[in-house]
């Protein structure tokens, strides 16, 4: 490279490393230092304790229950999501009119901020009283009033949890698989149909399927990362200024409690247990991208 | 997952600007280098902000500016006070960490002669290690508003014992009323604290040294809190939570646990067809109870010049009683925090106001004692949660809750 491509390179990579040392990497430094320290309200501690954040919120039930909690979230959301996605992208793909606005109309939800959903799916859409949209239609139908989010025993809060995520997320991976399924070449079709294979599920299992493969393990680990990063949906849903319920809370948003809560700050335990949790979406990551190559190839 | 991170990093940088807000000079160009800043959070009632900028353009011993902080203002607070001198000045509730990393002083010696005139409850909340770290600006109460006229329909009398509650909040449900709004978790939030009251515990043993709810009593009284989550009666999903009088007013429920801060609202609302209790008590080994809280003033160990802050303080919170009273009753409803004011206060001399002010001075609790920590109320509010709402073991669930207390007083106790 000569001077003036160096030049050029540092000019456009020099902002986005220098943002990205300074408010990603040195923070995650800065944390993992902290967490072997007794840092209570302070980022400059001085009584240094080891391992004891980690055995803490390794033996600690609040956030044991909370990766729990969210491994089993995860096992719902994610093949929920894909099957859904995939399903609207191949309804999608067959729309012959309007195509531009159909895709659009799916995709739009995407932009729309996590906190506004949420708190219009708390607040309007699910309220629990009589007067709130699901209520009303449950009311045509002869159906009492629920308190959706209120209600635990069974767990309706999940209701409103899974629909909104489903709501805002679906249409942007419907949009990863359109974009793949129309690189699914034609002729490949053409020569099934030759071949004797009939239209449908027959050829979506031999040669749609297939040609998806990249995209469903980006869908896949994309979702899973996401679920295990869950916070905004749940921290408005179901937080209030008191406090946060010992149920369906996501170790991000117990961990956001525990290192910045209004009370608090314990940060050494906080950072010992973001960075276990870390570790966890890695290793989770890692592994599911390995088990689908191998299972597809 | 890139548009993800991004948007939490956009968070992230927008809560980094909020914090400035509360941490520069915001308002006026060059502000002198002795000029002092003065934290609130942003007061709902309509007035206030005027009137605390009003008291600081007053102060004639330097220049003050006010910053009015909408949003999570208690993280803020904890924010800026590991490593800012901004602000010298602030309002909140003493938190033993705080005292611990010695980023607040003591402020005791602002009292004088006038030590006696403040409720001793509220500076003992405010008290580590026999120091005075804030001086209480007002009292914040809350209890159980109740409408007459739908009890005596119901052949019901105002409950003075939990099981009086209990029975209550199931025959007041008829007919689209619900028994009972104590907020959307059930009232896992708010009323824990006079649960254990009413049983005769607290949060802490007197001396501060143990967990106070150690105590069989404990499980017995959060199994009648879980009766009630239950019987059917209590109001769940309302649009606003137990903070807002609105359930109260729009009829949805006969009572409501809630502020002292919307007696204005909801009389303005129901006229005379009002009635206030204390939280009822479990039997005659407990108390009834009404829970007290205070922001109190206080002053940040980094200020520029901490003794400029703690006589802009005195000034404020001890010598301008005026300020005090209409501070504490002009615009919303709250107790001053000295005997004397409340005593004087005339818009606390009559109807439920006046009940409840009776009610602070018998019954009043202290709702967040400075050493009861975050996370063994994170503990506690898990284990009722558990109990009240998904029917778990009380004596198991507690006995953790008592462990992580135990811990935790042993750590701030050093």
């Amino acid at each position: 490279m000569n001077r003036r491509g160096a030049l050029a390179f540092w000019l456009f990579v020099g902002p986005f490393a220098a943002g990205l040392l300074l408010f990603t990497y040195v923070p995650i430094g800065w944390s993992a230092y902290l967490s072997f320290f007794d840092a209570h309200n302070t980022v400059t501690p001085t009584e240094f304790v080891g391992l004891d954040n980690y055995t803490d919120m390794l033996t600690d039930r609040a956030f044991l229950d909370s990766i729990g909690t969210f491994s089993a979230f995860a096992a719902l959301i994610v093949p929920t999501t894909v099957v859904l996605s995939l399903l609207l992208a191949l309804l999608v793909n067959q729309v012959r009119v309007a195509r531009a606005f159909v895709r659009s109309v799916f995709f739009l939800p995407f932009a729309c901020s996590y906190v506004v959903a949420s708190l219009v799916w708390k607040m309007s859409l699910f309220s629990g009283v009589d007067t709130g949209v699901v209520n009303t239609v449950f009311g045509w139908f002869g159906g009492e009033p629920q308190a959706w989010v209120g209600t635990v025993d069974p767990p309706l809060y999940w209701v409103v949890l899974v629909t909104v995520r489903l709501w805002l997320q679906l249409g942007f991976y419907m949009v990863l698989f359109l974009a793949a399924l129309q690189r699914i070449p034609d002729h490949l079709y053409e020569a099934a149909w030759t071949d004797g294979a009939s239209p449908g599920w027959q050829t979506f299992r031999h040669v749609t399927l297939p040609g998806l493969r990249g995209a469903l393990v980006a869908v896949l680990v994309l979702n899973l990362i996401n679920a295990y990063q869950a916070f905004d949906e749940f921290y408005n849903i179901l937080g209030d200024a008191r406090g946060y319920p010992p149920f369906a809370r996501p170790p991000l948003v117990y961990l956001y409690y525990t290192s910045l809560g209004s009370g608090g700050q314990d940060l050494g335990r906080g950072s010992a247990g973001a960075l276990v949790l870390a570790l966890l979406i890695a290793l989770v990551t890692l592994l599911s991208g390995r088990v689908l190559r191998r299972s597809s190839s | 997952m890139g548009i993800e991170t991004s948007r939490r990093s956009f968070l992230a940088v927008a809560g980094l600007l909020g914090l400035a807000a509360c941490g520069s000079n915001t308002g006026r160009e060059g502000s002198a280098a002795g000029t002092l800043r003065h934290c609130y959070h942003a007061y709902g009632e309509d007035g206030v902000q005027d009137a605390v900028r009003r008291y600081a353009a007053a102060y004639p011993g330097a220049e003050v500016e006010v910053q009015w902080n909408p949003g999570d203002y208690d993280s803020k607070i904890v924010t800026a006070l590991q490593n800012s001198a901004v602000p010298d000045v602030f309002e909140a509730q003493v938190k033993v960490d705080w005292v611990r990393q010695k980023q607040v002083v003591p402020v005791g010696d602002l009292l004088g002669d006038t030590r006696g005139d403040f409720v001793a409850a509220l500076l003992e909340s405010q008290t580590v290690d026999g120091q005075l770290y804030g001086i209480p600006q007002s009292i914040d109460t809350q209890v159980l508003f109740y409408r007459p006229s739908l009890l005596q329909a119901a052949g019901v009398t105002p409950p003075r014992t939990v099981d009086e509650l209990l029975d209550a909040v199931k025959r007041l449900n008829t007919g689209g009323v619900r028994g009972l709004f104590a907020g959307n978790d059930g009232g896992v939030g708010v009323l824990t604290p006079p649960l254990l009251w009413a049983a005769g515990l607290d949060f802490l043993s007197p001396d501060g040294s143990a967990p106070g709810f150690d105590d069989p009593r404990a499980a017995t009284v959060f199994g009648k809190f879980r009766e009630l989550q239950t019987g059917g009666g209590l109001l769940l999903g309302a649009p606003a939570d137990w903070s807002d009088p609105g359930a109260f007013v729009d009829g949805r429920v006969a009572m409501q646990w809630t502020g002292l801060w919307n007696l204005p609202k909801i009389t303005a609302a129901l006229g005379d067809d009002v009635g206030v209790l204390p939280f009822p008590k479990l039997d005659d080994s407990g108390a009834v109870s009404v829970p007290v809280g205070a922001y109190s003033a206080m002053v940040n160990a980094r200020s520029a010049d901490v003794e400029a802050a703690k006589a802009y303080v005195r000034w404020l919170w001890v010598e301008r009683t005026d300020h005090q009273t209409e501070f504490a009753t002009a615009f919303g409803a709250h107790v001053p925090a000295r005997k004397s004011l409340s005593d004087e206060a005339e818009s606390l001399r009559s109807g439920p106001a006046k009940d409840i002010v009776g009610f602070v001075v018998d019954s009043g609790r202290i709702a967040s004692p400075s050493r009861w920590s975050a996370r063994a109320n994170t503990a506690l509010s898990d284990a009722v949660s558990r109990i009240a709402r998904e029917g778990a073991d009380a004596a198991t669930e507690l006995r953790a809750a008592v462990e992580v207390a135990r811990g935790e007083i042993s750590r701030t106790g050093r």
